[in-house]
Protein backbone atom coordinates (compact mmCIF):
# COMPACT_ATOMS: atom_id res chain seq x y z
CA UNK A 1 0.00 0.00 0.00
CA UNK A 2 1.50 3.12 -0.75
CA UNK A 3 1.32 6.20 1.67
CA UNK A 4 -1.68 8.43 1.54
CA UNK A 5 -1.10 12.15 0.64
CA UNK A 6 -1.61 14.35 3.69
CA UNK A 7 -0.75 18.02 3.92
CA UNK A 8 0.10 19.85 7.17
CA UNK A 9 -1.03 23.93 6.93
CA UNK A 10 0.86 25.87 9.51
CA UNK A 11 4.40 24.93 11.00
CA UNK A 12 3.67 25.99 14.41
CA UNK A 13 4.24 23.73 17.38
CA UNK A 14 1.06 21.47 16.30
CA UNK A 15 2.05 21.68 12.77
CA UNK A 16 5.44 20.25 13.32
CA UNK A 17 4.64 17.80 15.78
CA UNK A 18 1.88 16.14 13.34
CA UNK A 19 4.43 15.87 10.28
CA UNK A 20 7.12 14.58 12.79
CA UNK A 21 4.36 11.83 14.01
CA UNK A 22 3.63 10.97 10.39
CA UNK A 23 7.08 11.16 8.98
CA UNK A 24 7.94 8.25 11.49
CA UNK A 25 4.58 6.99 10.41
CA UNK A 26 6.24 6.26 6.69
CA UNK A 27 4.40 9.17 5.53
CA UNK A 28 5.93 12.40 3.79
CA UNK A 29 3.94 15.05 4.29
CA UNK A 30 3.52 18.20 2.24
CA UNK A 31 4.18 21.07 5.10
CA UNK A 32 2.55 24.16 3.87
CA UNK A 33 3.32 27.56 6.14
CA UNK A 34 2.85 31.22 5.42
CA UNK A 35 5.96 32.23 7.89
CA UNK A 36 9.40 32.63 6.37
CA UNK A 37 10.52 29.81 8.97
CA UNK A 38 8.99 27.69 10.95
CA UNK A 39 7.91 27.87 14.51
CA UNK A 40 4.47 29.38 14.20
CA UNK A 41 3.99 32.94 16.17
CA UNK A 42 4.70 31.74 19.30
CA UNK A 43 8.31 30.06 18.85
CA UNK A 44 8.74 32.55 15.37
CA UNK A 45 12.38 32.58 14.54
CA UNK A 46 14.62 35.70 14.08
CA UNK A 47 15.71 36.53 10.62
CA UNK A 48 18.87 35.30 9.80
CA UNK A 49 21.85 37.98 11.33
CA UNK A 50 20.16 38.63 14.78
CA UNK A 51 22.58 37.17 17.49
CA UNK A 52 20.08 36.91 20.61
CA UNK A 53 20.18 33.01 22.08
CA UNK A 54 17.22 30.85 22.46
CA UNK A 55 17.12 31.93 26.36
CA UNK A 56 16.72 35.58 25.34
CA UNK A 57 14.33 34.88 22.85
CA UNK A 58 11.89 32.60 24.66
CA UNK A 59 12.64 33.13 28.29
CA UNK A 60 10.90 30.09 30.35
CA UNK A 61 9.83 27.87 26.98
CA UNK A 62 13.79 27.50 25.83
CA UNK A 63 14.11 24.43 25.40
CA UNK A 64 10.89 23.73 23.86
CA UNK A 65 11.45 26.52 21.44
CA UNK A 66 14.87 24.54 20.49
CA UNK A 67 13.06 21.12 20.47
CA UNK A 68 10.64 22.06 18.20
CA UNK A 69 13.10 24.16 15.99
CA UNK A 70 15.73 21.37 15.56
CA UNK A 71 12.78 18.57 15.07
CA UNK A 72 11.59 20.57 12.03
CA UNK A 73 14.92 20.93 10.36
CA UNK A 74 15.99 17.10 11.04
CA UNK A 75 12.64 16.77 9.18
CA UNK A 76 13.89 18.82 6.16
CA UNK A 77 14.46 15.97 4.00
CA UNK A 78 11.49 13.80 4.95
CA UNK A 79 8.84 16.06 4.01
CA UNK A 80 7.59 18.51 1.21
CA UNK A 81 7.84 21.91 2.86
CA UNK A 82 6.99 25.12 1.18
CA UNK A 83 7.52 28.45 3.50
CA UNK A 84 6.52 31.86 2.21
CA UNK A 85 2.79 29.62 1.13
CA UNK A 86 -0.41 30.71 1.86
CA UNK A 87 -3.09 28.02 1.49
CA UNK A 88 -5.99 30.17 0.19
CA UNK A 89 -8.67 28.05 -1.27
CA UNK A 90 -9.86 24.15 -1.00
CA UNK A 91 -11.78 22.62 -3.70
CA UNK A 92 -13.36 18.64 -3.59
CA UNK A 93 -9.43 16.94 -2.86
CA UNK A 94 -7.18 19.91 -3.16
CA UNK A 95 -6.04 22.71 -1.56
CA UNK A 96 -4.90 25.61 -3.36
CA UNK A 97 -1.90 27.68 -2.45
CA UNK A 98 0.01 30.21 -3.80
CA UNK A 99 3.95 30.94 -3.71
CA UNK A 100 5.37 34.02 -5.01
CA UNK A 101 2.37 35.03 -7.23
CA UNK A 102 2.05 31.03 -8.79
CA UNK A 103 -1.03 29.18 -7.67
CA UNK A 104 -1.53 25.42 -7.75
CA UNK A 105 -3.13 22.84 -6.60
CA UNK A 106 -2.14 19.87 -4.28
CA UNK A 107 -4.31 16.97 -4.62
CA UNK A 108 -4.63 15.11 -0.72
CA UNK A 109 -6.10 12.51 0.95
CA UNK A 110 -6.10 13.70 4.72
CA UNK A 111 -4.92 17.42 5.74
CA UNK A 112 -4.34 18.50 9.23
CA UNK A 113 -5.55 21.96 9.91
CA UNK A 114 -2.90 23.85 12.55
CA UNK A 115 -3.86 27.45 11.11
CA UNK A 116 -3.08 28.78 14.72
CA UNK A 117 -4.93 31.71 16.25
CA UNK A 118 -4.90 35.67 15.86
CA UNK A 119 -5.59 38.72 18.66
CA UNK A 120 -9.37 38.52 19.28
CA UNK A 121 -9.98 42.26 19.17
CA UNK A 122 -12.44 44.44 21.32
CA UNK A 123 -12.57 47.84 19.23
CA UNK A 124 -12.39 51.34 20.94
CA UNK A 125 -12.46 54.87 20.06
CA UNK A 126 -8.92 55.82 19.01
CA UNK A 127 -7.72 52.11 18.17
CA UNK A 128 -6.85 53.25 14.65
CA UNK A 129 -4.45 55.57 15.86
CA UNK A 130 -0.77 54.84 14.92
CA UNK A 131 1.26 53.55 17.86
CA UNK A 132 -1.62 50.87 18.93
CA UNK A 133 -0.57 47.52 18.28
CA UNK A 134 -2.21 44.27 18.99
CA UNK A 135 -0.60 42.30 21.91
CA UNK A 136 0.54 39.78 19.28
CA UNK A 137 2.04 42.37 16.93
CA UNK A 138 3.44 43.93 20.52
CA UNK A 139 5.23 40.66 21.07
CA UNK A 140 6.82 39.58 17.22
CA UNK A 141 8.13 43.57 17.00
CA UNK A 142 10.35 42.01 19.93
CA UNK A 143 10.78 38.65 19.09
CA UNK A 144 11.24 38.94 15.43
CA UNK A 145 12.69 42.55 15.54
CA UNK A 146 14.33 43.30 18.68
CA UNK A 147 11.97 46.50 18.69
CA UNK A 148 9.98 47.82 21.30
CA UNK A 149 6.48 49.40 19.40
CA UNK A 150 7.40 52.81 21.55
CA UNK A 151 9.12 53.97 24.37
CA UNK A 152 6.44 54.01 27.32
CA UNK A 153 4.00 51.40 25.90
CA UNK A 154 0.15 50.57 28.08
CA UNK A 155 -0.79 47.55 27.73
CA UNK A 156 -4.90 46.72 27.60
CA UNK A 157 -7.13 44.21 27.50
CA UNK A 158 -7.35 40.89 28.71
CA UNK A 159 -5.76 37.32 28.81
CA UNK A 160 -2.67 35.58 29.96
CA UNK A 161 -0.61 37.20 26.94
CA UNK A 162 -1.15 40.73 28.15
CA UNK A 163 1.18 39.99 31.10
CA UNK A 164 2.98 37.63 29.27
CA UNK A 165 4.29 40.90 26.82
CA UNK A 166 4.49 42.95 29.37
CA UNK A 167 6.97 41.52 31.43
CA UNK A 168 8.83 40.65 28.45
CA UNK A 169 8.72 44.44 27.44
CA UNK A 170 10.16 45.33 30.86
CA UNK A 171 13.13 42.44 30.48
CA UNK A 172 13.94 43.81 27.30
CA UNK A 173 14.33 47.58 28.67
CA UNK A 174 11.15 49.14 27.56
CA UNK A 175 9.11 51.19 29.89
CA UNK A 176 5.04 50.05 30.66
CA UNK A 177 3.10 52.29 31.58
CA UNK A 178 0.31 50.49 32.84
CA UNK A 179 -1.38 46.62 32.64
CA UNK A 180 -4.84 47.25 32.54
CA UNK A 181 -6.83 44.39 32.40
CA UNK A 182 -10.86 44.64 32.11
CA UNK A 183 -11.15 41.43 33.52
CA UNK A 184 -11.28 41.54 37.09
CA UNK A 185 -9.19 39.18 40.36
CA UNK A 186 -12.78 37.77 41.15
CA UNK A 187 -12.70 35.89 37.92
CA UNK A 188 -9.08 34.93 38.29
CA UNK A 189 -10.46 33.18 41.78
CA UNK A 190 -13.08 31.14 40.53
CA UNK A 191 -10.89 29.78 37.63
CA UNK A 192 -8.09 28.57 40.19
CA UNK A 193 -9.72 25.23 40.72
CA UNK A 194 -9.37 25.00 36.34
CA UNK A 195 -5.99 26.61 36.57
CA UNK A 196 -4.55 23.86 39.15
CA UNK A 197 -4.84 21.29 36.19
CA UNK A 198 -1.64 22.75 35.24
CA UNK A 199 0.21 23.74 38.54
CA UNK A 200 3.71 24.59 36.33
CA UNK A 201 1.58 27.23 33.66
CA UNK A 202 -0.17 28.90 36.44
CA UNK A 203 3.01 29.35 38.74
CA UNK A 204 4.54 30.66 35.82
CA UNK A 205 1.27 33.20 35.38
CA UNK A 206 1.70 34.15 38.77
CA UNK A 207 5.35 34.79 38.32
CA UNK A 208 4.55 37.39 35.97
CA UNK A 209 2.29 39.40 37.91
CA UNK A 210 4.72 39.03 40.82
CA UNK A 211 7.29 40.53 38.39
CA UNK A 212 5.47 43.65 37.08
CA UNK A 213 4.57 44.31 40.83
CA UNK A 214 8.23 44.12 41.83
CA UNK A 215 9.16 46.56 39.16
CA UNK A 216 6.25 48.96 40.73
CA UNK A 217 3.94 48.88 37.48
CA UNK A 218 0.12 49.97 37.27
CA UNK A 219 -2.10 46.94 37.22
CA UNK A 220 -5.80 47.76 37.04
CA UNK A 221 -8.15 44.61 36.53
CA UNK A 222 -12.02 45.18 36.18
CA UNK A 223 -11.52 48.73 33.94
CA UNK A 224 -13.31 49.77 31.42
CA UNK A 225 -11.66 51.32 28.05
CA UNK A 226 -13.01 54.67 27.10
CA UNK A 227 -10.69 56.06 24.42
CA UNK A 228 -6.94 56.09 22.82
CA UNK A 229 -6.20 59.51 22.39
CA UNK A 230 -3.85 61.34 19.95
CA UNK A 231 -1.75 63.94 20.64
CA UNK A 232 -0.94 66.72 18.05
CA UNK A 233 0.95 65.01 15.69
CA UNK A 234 -2.12 62.41 15.56
CA UNK A 235 0.05 59.83 16.97
CA UNK A 236 -1.44 57.94 20.46
CA UNK A 237 -0.65 59.84 23.42
CA UNK A 238 -3.03 58.93 25.72
CA UNK A 239 -5.17 56.23 27.37
CA UNK A 240 -8.44 56.88 29.35
CA UNK A 241 -10.33 54.28 31.10
CA UNK A 242 -12.40 53.79 33.91
CA UNK A 243 -11.18 52.12 36.89
CA UNK A 244 -13.00 49.00 38.79
CA UNK A 245 -14.39 51.84 41.46
CA UNK A 246 -15.94 54.13 38.66
CA UNK A 247 -13.39 56.63 38.81
CA UNK A 248 -11.60 57.90 34.96
CA UNK A 249 -7.73 57.02 35.18
CA UNK A 250 -5.66 58.75 32.07
CA UNK A 251 -2.42 56.82 31.17
CA UNK A 252 0.24 59.03 28.87
CA UNK A 253 2.00 57.17 26.59
CA UNK A 254 3.42 56.32 22.86
CA UNK A 255 2.27 53.30 22.07
CA UNK A 256 -0.71 50.82 23.42
CA UNK A 257 -0.66 46.95 22.94
CA UNK A 258 -4.50 45.16 23.03
CA UNK A 259 -5.95 42.52 23.25
CA UNK A 260 -8.63 39.98 24.44
CA UNK A 261 -7.03 36.47 24.56
CA UNK A 262 -6.83 34.49 21.39
CA UNK A 263 -9.34 33.43 18.59
CA UNK A 264 -9.18 30.46 16.29
CA UNK A 265 -7.87 30.75 12.53
CA UNK A 266 -11.01 28.57 11.02
CA UNK A 267 -11.37 30.03 7.45
CA UNK A 268 -9.70 26.57 5.79
CA UNK A 269 -11.98 23.91 8.12
CA UNK A 270 -15.09 26.07 7.29
CA UNK A 271 -13.89 26.10 3.40
CA UNK A 272 -13.72 22.29 3.84
CA UNK A 273 -17.69 22.41 5.30
CA UNK A 274 -16.42 21.02 8.66
CA UNK A 275 -19.39 21.48 11.39
CA UNK A 276 -18.56 23.98 13.98
CA UNK A 277 -20.07 24.54 17.46
CA UNK A 278 -20.74 27.49 19.50
CA UNK A 279 -18.62 27.30 22.95
CA UNK A 280 -20.56 29.44 25.04
CA UNK A 281 -17.74 30.12 27.85
CA UNK A 282 -15.54 31.75 25.34
CA UNK A 283 -18.22 32.99 23.06
CA UNK A 284 -15.44 31.36 20.11
CA UNK A 285 -16.91 29.06 16.98
CA UNK A 286 -14.69 26.34 16.26
CA UNK A 287 -14.94 23.09 14.13
CA UNK A 288 -16.26 20.18 16.40
CA UNK A 289 -13.47 17.89 16.75
CA UNK A 290 -13.67 14.26 18.78
CA UNK A 291 -10.51 13.98 21.17
CA UNK A 292 -8.00 13.32 18.47
CA UNK A 293 -9.00 16.05 16.40
CA UNK A 294 -11.07 14.83 13.61
CA UNK A 295 -13.81 16.72 12.00
CA UNK A 296 -17.00 16.17 10.36
CA UNK A 297 -15.31 15.92 7.07
CA UNK A 298 -13.72 12.75 6.56
CA UNK A 299 -9.64 12.95 5.95
CA UNK A 300 -10.40 16.38 8.05
CA UNK A 301 -8.53 17.16 11.11
CA UNK A 302 -7.46 20.02 13.07
CA UNK A 303 -4.56 20.78 15.90
CA UNK A 304 -3.93 23.46 18.22
CA UNK A 305 -4.86 27.02 18.82
CA UNK A 306 -6.58 27.14 15.06
CA UNK A 307 -9.77 25.04 16.95
CA UNK A 308 -9.63 26.02 20.87
CA UNK A 309 -7.22 28.33 22.41
CA UNK A 310 -5.25 26.35 24.83
CA UNK A 311 -1.84 27.28 23.95
CA UNK A 312 1.35 25.89 22.13
CA UNK A 313 1.83 23.04 25.07
CA UNK A 314 -1.22 21.70 24.35
CA UNK A 315 -0.85 22.55 20.49
CA UNK A 316 2.14 19.87 20.36
CA UNK A 317 -0.17 17.07 22.21
CA UNK A 318 -2.99 18.01 19.18
CA UNK A 319 -0.54 17.80 16.16
CA UNK A 320 0.62 14.45 17.87
CA UNK A 321 -2.93 13.02 17.61
CA UNK A 322 -4.13 14.66 14.78
CA UNK A 323 -1.57 12.86 12.98
CA UNK A 324 -2.28 9.53 14.67
CA UNK A 325 -6.03 9.52 13.86
CA UNK A 326 -5.20 10.47 9.97
CA UNK A 327 -2.36 7.37 9.77
CA UNK A 328 -5.29 4.87 11.70
CA UNK A 329 -8.01 6.39 9.32
CA UNK A 330 -5.41 6.67 5.94
CA UNK A 331 -2.89 4.66 6.82
CA UNK A 332 -3.71 1.35 8.79
CA UNK A 333 -1.94 -1.02 6.79
CA UNK A 334 1.60 0.74 8.48
CA UNK A 335 3.54 -0.84 11.44
CA UNK A 336 3.36 2.48 13.31
CA UNK A 337 -0.57 2.46 12.83
CA UNK A 338 -0.88 -0.48 14.90
CA UNK A 339 1.81 0.41 17.68
CA UNK A 340 0.47 3.57 18.69
CA UNK A 341 -2.24 2.39 21.31
CA UNK A 342 -0.22 3.29 24.17
CA UNK A 343 1.23 6.79 23.46
CA UNK A 344 -2.41 7.90 22.07
CA UNK A 345 -3.81 6.91 25.42
CA UNK A 346 -0.75 9.32 27.41
CA UNK A 347 -1.45 12.08 24.94
CA UNK A 348 -4.83 12.05 25.45
CA UNK A 349 -4.86 11.99 29.07
CA UNK A 350 -2.52 14.89 28.90
CA UNK A 351 -4.55 17.01 26.31
CA UNK A 352 -7.37 16.65 28.64
CA UNK A 353 -5.69 18.39 31.53
CA UNK A 354 -4.29 21.16 28.83
CA UNK A 355 -8.13 21.20 28.27
CA UNK A 356 -9.29 21.83 31.92
CA UNK A 357 -6.56 24.55 31.99
CA UNK A 358 -7.90 26.13 29.12
CA UNK A 359 -11.07 25.81 30.38
CA UNK A 360 -9.77 27.97 33.49
CA UNK A 361 -7.96 30.73 31.43
CA UNK A 362 -11.34 31.65 29.24
CA UNK A 363 -12.93 31.53 32.82
CA UNK A 364 -10.09 33.64 34.91
CA UNK A 365 -9.93 36.21 31.54
CA UNK A 366 -13.58 36.25 30.46
CA UNK A 367 -14.27 38.09 27.02
CA UNK A 368 -16.45 40.91 28.05
CA UNK A 369 -19.01 40.56 25.45
CA UNK A 370 -20.63 43.13 27.36
CA UNK A 371 -18.14 46.14 26.90
CA UNK A 372 -18.55 45.05 23.20
CA UNK A 373 -22.71 45.79 23.49
CA UNK A 374 -21.95 48.58 24.88
CA UNK A 375 -19.07 50.49 22.47
CA UNK A 376 -20.59 53.83 21.38
CA UNK A 377 -22.06 54.64 18.06
CA UNK A 378 -18.98 56.84 16.59
CA UNK A 379 -16.18 54.05 17.59
CA UNK A 380 -14.72 52.42 14.57
CA UNK A 381 -15.63 48.64 14.23
CA UNK A 382 -14.21 47.65 11.16
CA UNK A 383 -10.32 48.73 10.58
CA UNK A 384 -10.58 47.66 7.20
CA UNK A 385 -13.38 49.73 5.89
CA UNK A 386 -13.85 52.40 8.84
CA UNK A 387 -17.58 50.93 9.47
CA UNK A 388 -18.60 52.60 12.60
CA UNK A 389 -20.61 50.21 15.33
CA UNK A 390 -23.79 52.24 14.87
CA UNK A 391 -23.82 51.44 11.08
CA UNK A 392 -23.96 47.63 12.53
CA UNK A 393 -26.60 48.71 14.46
CA UNK A 394 -28.24 50.55 11.70
CA UNK A 395 -28.25 46.92 9.73
CA UNK A 396 -30.60 45.45 12.47
CA UNK A 397 -32.80 48.23 13.31
CA UNK A 398 -33.06 50.07 10.31
CA UNK A 399 -32.72 47.10 7.48
CA UNK A 400 -33.66 44.25 9.90
CA UNK A 401 -30.30 42.11 9.03
CA UNK A 402 -31.13 39.09 11.66
CA UNK A 403 -27.89 37.75 11.60
CA UNK A 404 -24.25 38.39 10.74
CA UNK A 405 -24.07 37.24 7.22
CA UNK A 406 -26.70 40.27 6.18
CA UNK A 407 -25.17 42.69 8.43
CA UNK A 408 -21.94 42.25 6.44
CA UNK A 409 -23.88 42.25 3.02
CA UNK A 410 -25.44 45.33 4.40
CA UNK A 411 -22.90 47.51 5.76
CA UNK A 412 -19.61 45.51 4.65
CA UNK A 413 -18.76 44.57 8.67
CA UNK A 414 -16.75 41.45 8.04
CA UNK A 415 -16.03 41.86 4.20
CA UNK A 416 -12.95 44.25 3.95
CA UNK A 417 -9.46 43.07 3.62
CA UNK A 418 -9.28 41.21 7.37
CA UNK A 419 -12.52 38.77 6.73
CA UNK A 420 -13.90 39.57 9.95
CA UNK A 421 -10.62 38.23 11.90
CA UNK A 422 -10.46 41.99 13.95
CA UNK A 423 -14.17 43.15 14.04
CA UNK A 424 -15.92 39.92 13.89
CA UNK A 425 -16.15 39.17 17.48
CA UNK A 426 -17.12 42.10 18.95
CA UNK A 427 -19.52 42.61 15.55
CA UNK A 428 -21.29 39.05 16.77
CA UNK A 429 -21.94 40.90 20.24
CA UNK A 430 -23.34 44.13 19.26
CA UNK A 431 -25.66 42.78 17.08
CA UNK A 432 -26.89 40.12 19.81
CA UNK A 433 -27.69 42.90 21.99
CA UNK A 434 -29.65 45.06 19.72
CA UNK A 435 -31.47 42.14 18.15
CA UNK A 436 -32.32 40.50 21.91
CA UNK A 437 -30.69 37.08 20.80
CA UNK A 438 -28.07 35.14 22.26
CA UNK A 439 -24.21 35.30 20.85
CA UNK A 440 -24.97 31.87 18.48
CA UNK A 441 -28.17 33.24 17.82
CA UNK A 442 -26.76 35.95 15.19
CA UNK A 443 -25.04 33.26 13.46
CA UNK A 444 -21.35 33.04 12.42
CA UNK A 445 -19.14 34.85 10.06
CA UNK A 446 -18.84 32.39 6.82
CA UNK A 447 -15.36 31.90 5.47
CA UNK A 448 -14.87 33.22 1.88
CA UNK A 449 -11.80 32.26 -0.41
CA UNK A 450 -9.43 33.74 -0.73
CA UNK A 451 -8.76 33.61 3.28
CA UNK A 452 -6.59 36.39 2.69
CA UNK A 453 -5.87 38.99 -0.24
CA UNK A 454 -4.15 37.52 -3.39
CA UNK A 455 -1.69 39.43 -5.28
CA UNK A 456 -3.14 40.91 -7.98
CA UNK A 457 -0.46 39.25 -10.47
CA UNK A 458 -1.36 35.80 -9.36
CA UNK A 459 -1.52 33.11 -11.99
CA UNK A 460 -2.00 29.40 -12.23
CA UNK A 461 0.99 27.47 -12.42
CA UNK A 462 0.18 25.85 -15.72
CA UNK A 463 0.06 29.58 -17.12
CA UNK A 464 3.36 30.63 -16.07
CA UNK B 1 5.65 61.24 18.06
CA UNK B 2 5.51 57.16 18.42
CA UNK B 3 8.11 55.01 16.88
CA UNK B 4 10.01 51.74 17.69
CA UNK B 5 12.54 51.77 19.80
CA UNK B 6 15.07 49.56 18.74
CA UNK B 7 16.48 47.16 22.32
CA UNK B 8 19.19 44.79 20.72
CA UNK B 9 20.17 43.52 17.62
CA UNK B 10 22.48 46.90 16.12
CA UNK B 11 25.09 44.75 14.82
CA UNK B 12 23.66 43.69 11.08
CA UNK B 13 24.60 46.01 7.81
CA UNK B 14 22.66 48.96 7.14
CA UNK B 15 20.14 49.39 4.26
CA UNK B 16 19.29 52.41 2.50
CA UNK B 17 16.24 53.61 1.49
CA UNK B 18 13.32 56.40 0.49
CA UNK B 19 10.40 57.38 2.40
CA UNK B 20 8.35 59.86 0.84
CA UNK B 21 11.65 61.02 -1.04
CA UNK B 22 13.26 61.01 2.13
CA UNK B 23 16.26 59.00 2.61
CA UNK B 24 16.37 56.80 5.38
CA UNK B 25 18.57 53.91 6.84
CA UNK B 26 17.54 50.84 8.73
CA UNK B 27 18.95 47.47 9.05
CA UNK B 28 18.92 44.46 7.43
CA UNK B 29 16.46 42.05 8.90
CA UNK B 30 14.39 44.76 9.81
CA UNK B 31 10.71 44.29 7.71
CA UNK B 32 9.55 47.30 6.11
CA UNK B 33 6.94 48.26 8.58
CA UNK B 34 10.19 48.08 11.64
CA UNK B 35 11.93 50.40 9.58
CA UNK B 36 9.14 52.89 8.54
CA UNK B 37 8.33 52.90 12.44
CA UNK B 38 12.21 53.45 13.64
CA UNK B 39 12.27 56.45 11.20
CA UNK B 40 9.10 57.76 12.97
CA UNK B 41 6.75 57.31 9.45
CA UNK B 42 3.35 56.39 9.44
CA UNK B 43 2.65 53.71 6.92
CA UNK B 44 -0.54 55.31 4.78
CA UNK B 45 -3.97 57.19 4.91
CA UNK B 46 -6.64 55.26 5.06
CA UNK B 47 -8.66 55.37 2.33
CA UNK B 48 -11.65 55.78 3.91
CA UNK B 49 -10.60 59.67 5.55
CA UNK B 50 -10.10 58.55 8.71
CA UNK B 51 -6.30 59.46 9.25
CA UNK B 52 -3.38 57.57 9.22
CA UNK B 53 -2.42 54.24 9.66
CA UNK B 54 0.46 52.42 10.83
CA UNK B 55 -0.38 48.70 10.51
CA UNK B 56 -1.78 46.57 13.24
CA UNK B 57 -1.38 42.58 13.61
CA UNK B 58 2.40 42.09 12.26
CA UNK B 59 1.74 38.48 11.48
CA UNK B 60 -0.04 39.56 8.08
CA UNK B 61 -3.33 38.77 9.36
CA UNK B 62 -4.84 42.61 9.49
CA UNK B 63 -3.79 43.81 6.39
CA UNK B 64 -3.48 47.16 7.80
CA UNK B 65 0.38 47.43 6.67
CA UNK B 66 -0.35 47.68 2.78
CA UNK B 67 2.08 50.16 1.29
CA UNK B 68 2.76 51.90 -1.98
CA UNK B 69 5.67 52.15 -3.73
CA UNK B 70 7.23 55.06 -5.77
CA UNK B 71 6.29 52.44 -8.82
CA UNK B 72 2.74 52.03 -8.10
CA UNK B 73 3.55 48.51 -6.85
CA UNK B 74 1.86 47.63 -2.98
CA UNK B 75 3.91 45.44 -0.24
CA UNK B 76 2.57 44.13 2.72
CA UNK B 77 4.77 45.87 4.96
CA UNK B 78 4.90 43.23 7.87
CA UNK B 79 5.60 40.40 5.68
CA UNK B 80 8.47 42.29 3.67
CA UNK B 81 11.87 42.62 4.46
CA UNK B 82 13.32 46.21 3.81
CA UNK B 83 15.47 46.21 0.80
CA UNK B 84 18.24 48.95 -0.49
CA UNK B 85 16.99 51.37 -2.99
CA UNK B 86 13.11 50.81 -2.30
CA UNK B 87 10.79 53.74 -2.43
CA UNK B 88 7.93 54.41 -0.21
CA UNK B 89 5.43 56.77 -0.49
CA UNK B 90 2.80 57.05 2.25
CA UNK B 91 1.02 59.48 0.58
CA UNK B 92 0.18 58.26 -3.03
CA UNK B 93 -0.30 61.09 -5.48
CA UNK B 94 -3.84 60.62 -6.58
CA UNK B 95 -5.52 62.51 -9.54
Amino acid sequence: MTAPRIIVVGAGPAGIRAAQTLVEAGVRPVVIDEGEASGGQIYRRQPNGFKRDFRQLYGTEHRRARDLHETFDALREKMDYRPRTLAWNLSEGALHIVHNGISNAVPFDGMILATGATDRLLPVRGWTTPGVYSLGASQIALKAQACAIGRRVVFIGTGPLLYLVATQYLKAGAEVAAVLDTSAFGHRLAALPLLLARPDALAKGLALIAQLRLAGITMLTGIRPIAIEAGADRNVARVHVRDARGRDRNFMCDAVAMGYHLRPETQLADLARCDFSFDPATHLWSPMTDAMGRTSVRGIYVAGDGVKISGADAAEIAGRLAAHAAIADLHSAHPAGRGAEGSVKKLLTSHRRMDRFRRGLAKGFPWPAHLAEALPDDTILCRCESVTVGSLRMAATALGAPEVNRAKAFVRVGMGRCQGRFCGPASAEILAAVLGKSTDGVGRLRGQAPVKPLPIATVPEDAS
Amino acid sequence: MNRFVRLAEHDRAEIRFRIDGRGVTALEGDTLLTAMRLNGFILRWSEFSDGPRAGFCLMGACQDCWVTTAEGGRLRACSTLVANDLSILTTPEVE
